[in-house]
């Protein structure tokens, strides 16, 4: 899961062009949620013992998130904090998930289908790719039965169904199914489930192997887009239509 | 000249739009190497020849019909070993972001995604992406390895420039990994007529103010006067009103058209952040407050049942 900035408040860049995360509102990536609540259906439905750990990667306040998962169902969560971790990229993002994921033990990653901030969709793939188990990513619908994984991932070109033995990492869409809000009780025995926080000396990487200075791609600068000019703005007198295609034809499209 | 290579996103040897965009930035860096792989892959040469592949690289085997992603991995990996390129550019879909970070990590190389622009720079290639729902521009390079960088359709013209286009075949092993995932059944997306939503130069789409499943037919009825693809926002496709996989916005398609036509969109960061990029954006909302206005060139506050069939007879009338 992912602590990102709101997408509804104001988001920037800190001077050293990374994504400021300090200086702003954050919160579950809304579409981990849709993780969340597929890991607990997945639980409910195999009926035996299914333990949820929620993991995340971040700064203090990412636990935030792990929060948010505690209440919504998960049994225990995990927070990755270190300070060379920031500016950490994809690839080494997915180095330090992918020694988590080890460390805690795994049948089944489920992840979301991309993070609303950084928006790569890229990390389950690289995930799997590190820990040699089966990608089943982008899933709509996703089932566990007798050790097997199941999905439907809906492509720019076709419906796919697909299969993989576990262990596997599965990503799946927000079309997999609304999330549950937490409810009372589950807040407040989210507050009793254990939160276990590892550095990067717990997973055995070295600071070396991370971080901004680390970083397989450097940002060269960022700008701010200009705001797009302001447009002719007119009210339906019942002429609208004309007025409009009368617009289109000057612009030439009809 | 380096080479660069370029993967070839095509459905039984016809080439999909964005891959000859590619072959344009590709241009720009080097010369271009396609790979094509799969069913009838030979027969992408010609096409591929026409807008500038020197050589066109191919693997036919049944493994990538079969198994989801991997093959194409080892098979690109395969490829960059041969050819030992100065980047490699891959149409940025779902399944070709994927495809670019497992190959970024094996071959030890930084990955850009999304990138909307390409531009040869004295260190390597420059990567320009549209971010934060594409209120910042922003410019990077791969700095480790061989740049993989994947491109958003729409991101450059596609070019005639006639060239070899060699065709060679690719030695690819397949790893462990590669039959992981199975892929038990597909059925291909039903062909509407309408031009390919994230491909279209026009993009008509409807929001919550269309207000139901069988009013989507007066948005279809202006796109088809248009010769424009069909969208729909984020509560549209939650309200089961039109296909999700025609949903612009963040958790859908990204687009960035000629001409976009917003019809009862409210105009939510959501939605914003996969059209805002667009040439043209025009507006049809009741609500004068939208925020959807903000970034209209044209908008008219009214009622779209009115407002959408007067434009669509309109058009008619100018097209003849």
């Amino acid at each position: 899961m992912k602590y990102v900035p709101d997408a509804t408040g104001d988001r920037h860049f800190a001077d050293d062009l990374t994504v400021d995360r300090d200086d702003v509102d954050g919160l579950l990536s809304e579409l981990d949620e849709y993780a969340v609540e597929q890991a607990l259906q997945i639980s409910e439905n195999t009926g035996d013992d299914v333990e949820i750990t929620a993991l995340t990667i971040g700064p203090e306040n990412a636990k935030d998130a792990l929060r948010k998962a505690l209440s919504m169902g998960a049994d225990k969560a995990v927070h990755v904090e270190d300070d060379d971790l920031h500016g950490t990229d994809a690839i080494g993002t997915s180095l330090v998930l992918a020694k988590a994921i080890e460390k805690a033990g795994y049948d089944l990653v489920v992840s979301g289908m991309a993070s609303t901030d950084g928006t790569m969709g890229v990390v389950p793939a690289l995930v799997a790719e590190r820990l040699g188990v089966p990608q089943v990513t982008l899933l709509s619908e996703v089932s566990v039965e007798d050790g097997t994984v199941k999905g439907r991932r809906d492509g720019d070109t076709a419906t796919e169904y697909l299969e993989a033995q576990l262990p596997a990492i599965v990503s799946v869409t927000d079309q997999s199914g609304e999330a549950r809000y937490p409810s009372f009780k589950g807040i407040m025995a989210a507050k009793k489930k254990p939160v276990i926080s590892w550095d990067l000396s717990d997973l055995d990487i070295d600071a070396k192997e991370i971080g901004l200075e680390q970083a397989h791609t450097s940002v060269e600068s960022a700008a701010q887009r200009p705001a797009r000019a302001t447009g002719t703005v007119v009210k339906d007198e019942g002429e609208g239509g004309k007025q409009l295609a009368e617009f289109l034809a000057s612009q030439k499209f009809i | 000249m380096a080479e660069v290579l370029v993967y070839v996103d095509h459905v039984d040897g016809a080439v999909r739009r964005p891959t000859l965009e590619l072959l344009t930035l590709a241009r720009r860096i080097g010369e271009p190497v396609a790979v094509a792989l799969g069913s009838n892959a030979e027969k992408t040469a010609s096409t591929l020849a026409g807008h500038g592949a020197l050589r066109v690289l191919t693997h036919e085997a049944s493994e990538y019909a079969d198994y989801l992603v991997v093959p194409k991995v080892d098979a690109l990996q395969a490829a960059v070993e041969a050819v030992s390129p100065a980047a490699v550019l891959i149409p940025s879909s779902a399944e070709g972001k994927e495809i670019a970070a497992r190959l970024a990590l094996r071959i030890g190389s930084g990955i850009i995604t999304d990138a909307v622009d390409v531009e040869a720079g004295d260190e390597g290639p420059v990567a320009t992406q549209s971010v934060f729902a594409a209120s910042f521009t922003t410019t990077s390079r791969v700095s480790k390895g061989t740049p993989v960088i994947t491109v958003k359709p729409n991101s450059a013209a596609v070019e005639a420039a006639p060239a070899v286009g060699a065709v060679e075949a690719l030695n690819v092993s397949f790893s462990d990994q590669t039959t992981g995932t199975k892929v038990t059944s597909r059925t291909p997306r039903e062909s509407t007529g309408r031009p390919e939503l994230t491909e279209a130069a026009i993009v008509v789409s409807g929001g919550r103010g269309v207000n139901g499943v069988e009013n989507f037919a007066i948005i279809e009825a202006l796109a088809d006067s248009l010769g424009a693809a069909v969208g729909a926002s984020r509560a549209a496709v939650d309200a089961g009103w039109y296909p999700h996989t025609n949903q612009v916005g963040q958790t859908g398609k990204s687009v960035s058209p000629q001409l976009y036509i917003a019809s009862g969109i409210s105009g939510a960061i959501q939605h914003r952040a996969g059209m805002q990029t667009s040439k043209t954006i025009v507006a049809i909302n009741k609500d004068a407050e939208a925020p959807i206005f903000e970034l209209a060139d044209y908008g008219v506050v009214g009622d779209l049942f009115d407002v959408v069939p007067a434009l669509t007879e309109e058009v008619k009338t100018r097209k003849g």
